[in-house]
């Protein structure tokens, strides 16, 4: 950790209100400033990395709102994001990890024969009995959660059944490259099929390499920046063959890290050039707004908009997804309160530490709730996973859905 | 800390409200004041008065200092508590206890967020005026402690002309009533003012009613250019004389401007040696008035350009330029000492010209903004602790700065408080006596000197 970034840190406060765990519990360990405070009494001898003080910092979510509202420019939630990497790093990975991060995840293939059985055991009604039953309450809590969070999976992911090239409809505008994403391709393959539409009618050909793998932002959480750093050369070089105006992806996390990977690989120029080139689907959508418009077909639905950390706080992007909305016909948006409030996923956040996830998530659902939405709108897989689990527990129930089935939807009316 | 206390202490207010564990105290070991540090013995979070009140009285028979915090953003070191001591957060006391459109008051708990009292008063067509830089996260316990100020300032004043009603616990634990709904009250000495800006010294608040009032229905937002530093010096004593309160009148020195272009970009011109942010509130035809009146006296003194927002939007885009100046100021070196000299507002231009002179004699870079209208400057030293050298030329040209906002009839802090960070000021600024008639009035309210001990005098 470099040392000025720890100063930095003029300890205004500035932070405190947008931080989702200082508003949960009003404590100076759980706030923003306060882990700066605690990574620098490290890096100055004066506090030791004790188990509490790493677990005080692992409390943080990483929702980065800290950093949208610092007026030095500090990024605590990246800070702490970097520390525990740097403190990973060296030490190798533990089997699970192993199992995960370089057997699992950098090979679709491997990765969509593991889900399959989830799959099946959704299917064959078994889920119907075991949920009922409550067999899982003799599981780790982890497993449970991890289990009631899954939706119904797609029948087949969307990479399986994805053509490499989508052509697109009518004169070529240009040729777009499609980032996949793990969890959008395995369990909300609709959706990305949607984005992909989107793009073909608004006249883009969609290339969609199918030796892709994870963008890498797992094994940078899990201090892995070699695995992250393998990922990234191989999406590069994957990538750069196919003449792209734009590498697009519809999930918000995947679009943080793949920006970031001129700066993983710096001095890489292909690598700055694809860092350069990424963008959210909303960003690509916004350039063609009138032409969409156009297209569109009226939606009476009620819908709110969540940002995403990763799309808001990470990538800077707020009027795009708002602005597309507007554009369907019929559609009543209200605006959410704390829109960019986390909503407690944050990656395995929710399954690592399920009490502060489920008072994050508490208050959000109250936001939503307070809207009157029928559907509540985002676009990143964990949100999606996350929002979809509790609204539908919900009397009455609000629907989720990626911002890309929305503009579908209206697109091509069932 | 005597194990003993400390098990009588989490016995109040529970033991996941106690904080005793290194990692806890050393992030209470800090407020929003550079160079200050000071770690407490203990920490709690209280729930309700009773357990203030409980606290208090257990700390006061073991003869233990007591600090109150709200969230930390004191920028004098107010909130630092002491090794020996306590430090009690009212943070869970948040909530607004009510909002009384017949009288038009407020009755909060101590931890309210001073821009929730906002919102929730101007849901109701109602204003509360004082709006100070850490709106977003001060509380209202710690605003009435240190007296706080803000952009609205001029024409609204500061927290201690809405304060008219608190609930404070004493050292001793036992409550005290001062003021209440009543607009007129002269029965003894005015406790409710003495009690504020007491930065923690002679009481903790544990409900405070404020008052309201209807919300301005209009504003006219303007930025102005001046070419020279006198001319816009002049403008601003100038607008006041042609009897034009504006609710905010803010100024931003050639520095600062630098700074703003440099990281936000917002269109500001760097040939200039000073910007006005001027904003003018109340009935249409008031406001057309006195924009009129404003613009008409800055175009007189030479201003080089004068633009009016027409909208909301374009009103927050001019107010930008103001609104980033900390950020934009704080971003360029790692250490930023935000200071608070306050002059008679007919001061302004000998005082800002005194800053840079004495910037440039200790080679320092040193922007100033602030509250013009009030006289209320913010010269903002950008440095980097790590350079002892460079720090200790900032404490010498920050004392000379003191001495002679003092030498102009002014004062060493406009909004911050003394705290820590100015006491080896006050007595240059309030005498002997002073001193003295300060000093017996804590006697009176804390002979065993257990709250907030070592702040201010």
């Amino acid at each position: 950790m470099e040392y000025v970034k720890l100063i930095n840190c003029m300890r205004c406060g500035m932070c405190l209100p947008h931080c989702p765990t200082y508003k949960e519990t009003f404590l100076e360990t759980a706030s923003p400033r306060g882990r700066v405070a605690l990574m620098r009494k490290i890096e100055e001898g004066e506090l030791e990395a004790s188990e509490r003080l790493l677990e005080y910092l692992s409390l943080c979510l990483d929702c980065q709102a800290c950093a949208t509202a610092c007026p030095c420019g500090v990024n605590a939630g990246e800070m702490v994001a970097e520390f525990k990497c740097e403190r990973h790093e060296g030490r190798g990975l533990s089997v699970m990890e192993d199992l995960v991060l370089r057997k699992l995840l950098p090979h679709p293939d491997r990765l969509e024969a593991a889900v399959a059985p989830m799959r099946a055991y959704q299917r064959s009604g078994l889920q119907k009995i075991v949920r009922s039953l409550g067999i899982l309450k003799m599981f780790p809590p982890a497993i449970g959660r991890m289990e009631g969070l899954l939706p119904e999976l797609p029948a087949r992911p969307l990479r399986r059944t994805i053509d490499e090239v989508t052509p697109a409809v009518g004169e070529e505008r240009g040729r777009v490259g499609f980032f996949l994403g793990c969890v959008m391709s395995l369990v909300f393959s609709e959706a990305s099929y949607a984005t992909v539409q989107l793009l073909s009618a608004l006249g883009y050909t969609v290339v969609t390499p199918k030796a892709q793998k994870c963008c890498g932002a797992p094994n940078m959480l899990a201090g892995d920046r070699e695995g992250l750093l393998e990922a990234a050369r191989f999406n590069v070089d994957l990538f750069a063959g196919h003449d792209l105006d734009f590498i697009v992806t519809d999930c918000g996390g995947c679009g943080a890290e793949l920006k970031k990977y001129g700066h993983h690989l710096a001095g890489d120029e292909a690598a700055a050039a694809f860092g350069n080139r990424v963008r959210d689907i909303s960003q690509v959508l916004s350039l063609h707004g009138d032409e969409l418009r156009e297209k569109l077909t009226p939606l009476p639905l009620t819908v709110t908009y969540h940002d995403p950390c990763h799309i808001a706080h990470c990538q800077g992007i707020r009027q795009e997804p708002r602005s597309l909305l507007k554009l369907v016909p019929g559609l009543d948006c209200r605006e959410l309160a704390e829109a960019d409030a986390c909503c407690g996923s944050a990656g395995t956040y929710n399954i690592e530490k399920p009490e502060m996830s489920d008072r994050v998530l508490s208050r959000k659902i109250a936001t939503i709730k307070a809207t009157g939405a029928e559907v509540l709108v985002t676009s990143n897989p964990g949100c999606l996973l996350q929002l979809k689990k509790a609204l539908a527990e919900e009397t009455p129930p609000v629907r989720v859905m990626h911002l890309t089935e929305v503009l579908h939807r209206s697109l091509s009316p069932r | 800390m005597e194990p003993s206390f400390i098990k009588e202490l989490s016995g109040i207010v529970g033991t996941d409200q106690t904080l005793i564990d290194t990692e806890s105290l050393a992030c209470y070991g800090y407020d929003s004041t550079p160079e200050h540090e000071s770690r407490p013995g203990a920490v709690v979070l209280p729930g309700s008065e009773e357990e203030i009140c409980r606290i208090l009285a257990l700390c006061h028979g073991a003869g233990v200092p007591v600090t109150p915090r709200g969230s930390g953003t004191n920028l004098s070191g107010g909130s630092l508590g002491r090794p020996e001591g306590v430090v009690i957060q009212t943070s869970r006391l948040n909530r607004i206890v009510e909002i009384d459109e017949e009288n038009l008051t407020a009755t909060v708990q101590p931890g309210v967020i001073t821009s929730t009292l906002h919102k929730a008063v101007e849901a109701q067509g109602l204003f509360y005026p004082p709006d100070p830089g850490s709106m977003n996260i001060s509380t209202i316990g710690g605003n009435v402690a240190e007296n706080a100020g803000g952009l609205r300032g001029l024409k609204y004043g500061v927290t201690a002309d809405y304060v008219m009603g608190l609930r404070t616990a004493l050292p001793d634990g036992s409550l005290l009533r001062s003021g209440g709904k009543v607009v007129k009250d002269v029965a003894g000495y005015n406790l409710n003012q003495l009690l504020v800006s007491s930065e923690g010294t002679l009481g903790l608040f544990t409900e405070v009613t404020v008052k309201l009032i209807p919300r301005p229905p209009v504003k006219k937002t303007m930025l102005v250019h001046f070419p020279q530093l006198e001319d816009a010096a002049l403008a601003v004593s100038r607008i006041i004389a042609a009897r034009v309160i504006p609710a905010t009148l803010e100024f931003m020195d050639r520095v600062t401007i630098r700074c703003i272009e440099e990281y936000a970009k917002v269109g500001l011109p760097l040939d200039v040696d000073a910007v006005l942010l001027i904003e003018v509130d109340g009935h249409p035809a008031q406001v057309e008035e006195e924009a009129a009146a404003v613009r008409a006296v800055c175009e007189k003194h030479r201003c080089s350009f004068f633009q009016t927002a027409a909208t909301a939007d374009e009103a927050l885009k001019l107010a930008t330029a103001r609104r980033v100046a900390l950020s934009s100021l704080a971003r360029m070196k790692p250490t930023t000492i935000l200071e608070d000299a306050t002059v008679p507002r007919s001061c302004i231009a000998p005082m800002v010209k005194l800053i840079q002179e004495t910037a440039r004699k200790y080679d320092l870079t040193i922007g100033t903004f602030g509250h013009a209208g009030d006289g209320n400057l913010h010269p903002t030293c950008l440095t980097d602790e790590r350079d002892t050298d460079e720090i200790a030329r900032a404490h010498q040209a920050f004392a000379e700065i003191f001495e002679a906002a003092i030498a102009m009839g002014g004062t060493i802090t406009g909004e911050h408080g003394v705290g820590l960070a100015k006491k080896k000021y006050l007595p240059r600024l309030v005498g002997e006596s002073g001193l003295r008639v300060m000093r017996g009035i804590k006697g009176a309210f804390d002979p065993k000197g257990i709250l907030n001990p070592g702040k201010v005098f």
